[in-house]
């Protein structure tokens, strides 16, 4: 999903589209662990105990506290890889966004129900 | 007129931040929709630029502050087990939406949902103040890069939209209680 800076768009840019690209999908990316998490929790009981880092606000904090830690991981791997790279961001907004959507439906508890 | 603490530790999560981050949402979105779909986008002054980084930063410190106080200290006071045999459940406010059938749903459907769509909040809007930042006037020369940051801005605005409905409903229907009282002006004797 990478090409060389040579490769970047005709226009005068100063930066390289890496860095934001490597935002939007580290923030579509935490959305769907947020997600994908509180989804298992609801549905396992071991998930939903391990999930329990502070007992009066129960596994709530355990998956967001997850999703941001492998939110902001993502970001800081990807910011080191596509800094300085411009990267096909078309493709990476239509994931992200699909992620983020994803993410939303995901949280919808008649959804959650279903599985 | 009183407030107990816990209500109005409420009124502070859902007025004071969540409130004031959706109507700074709103504004933030007529600007970043200027900015972004605009064929032509204008160039702003470096005085405008510098604005709205800074009213970006300032909805990134209001949507982190509005989950973590609702995750971390009302939460905990609404979700509170009622002792074995407690019959007055006013200040178990899940227990009580889960007494009746005509109250079940604002939990089952409306905490359920909300406690985890907010979080999607400040994690778009901290996204959209980091490219805003980074890229400034460059923005205009990235048009993908303009409408993904678009794009997360109005989830952002969806999901604290939602968080903030449910967040009302909910303490309409089961408001958290107790606490200490805190007087805020002594009324007329009659």
């Amino acid at each position: 999903m990478t090409r060389t800076n040579k490769d970047a768009s005709p226009n005068a840019s100063a930066l390289t589209n890496g860095s934001g690209a490597a935002a939007i999908l580290a923030g579509g990316i935490g959305s769907f662990a947020l997600a994908v998490l509180a989804c298992a929790g609801d549905k396992l009981a071991a998930i939903k105990n391990s999930l329990i880092f502070y007992r009066p606000t129960g596994p709530l904090s355990g998956a967001t506290t997850s999703a941001i830690l492998i939110w902001l991981a993502t970001w800081g791997i990807l910011e080191w890889r596509w800094r300085n790279r411009s990267v096909v961001l078309g493709r990476i907004s239509i994931i992200a966004l699909a992620l983020l959507g994803l993410s939303l439906v995901l949280t919808f508890p008649p959804v959650v129900d279903l599985f | 007129m009183e407030i107990s603490s816990r209500a109005l530790w409420t009124v502070i999560h859902g007025l004071g931040f969540g409130a004031l981050y959706l109507l700074a949402c709103s504004g933030a979105l007529v600007e970043l929709y200027r900015f972004t779909l605009s064929s032509t986008p204008g160039e702003p002054t470096p005085g405008q630029e510098r604005f709205l980084k800074f009213y970006l930063l300032a909805m990134v410190v209001l949507a982190w502050t509005a989950v973590l106080t609702g995750t971390y200290v009302i939460y905990p006071w609404y979700r509170a087990a009622a002792p074995r045999g407690k019959t007055d459940l006013s200040m178990f406010p899940q227990r009580l939406l889960m007494s009746s059938p005509a109250t079940s749903g604002w939990h089952s459907l409306g905490m359920e949902w909300k406690e985890h769509v907010a979080w999607f909040t400040p994690i778009s809007i901290t996204m959209v103040a980091f490219v805003l930042i980074r890229y400034g006037r460059d923005l205009k020369n990235h048009r993908h890069l303009r409408v993904a940051v678009l794009s997360f801005a109005v989830a952002s605005f969806i999901a604290a939209g939602i968080a903030g409905f449910f967040g009302a409903m909910l303490n309409k229907n089961a408001p958290v209680q107790g606490g200490t009282t805190i007087r805020l002006s002594r009324g007329e004797e009659r």
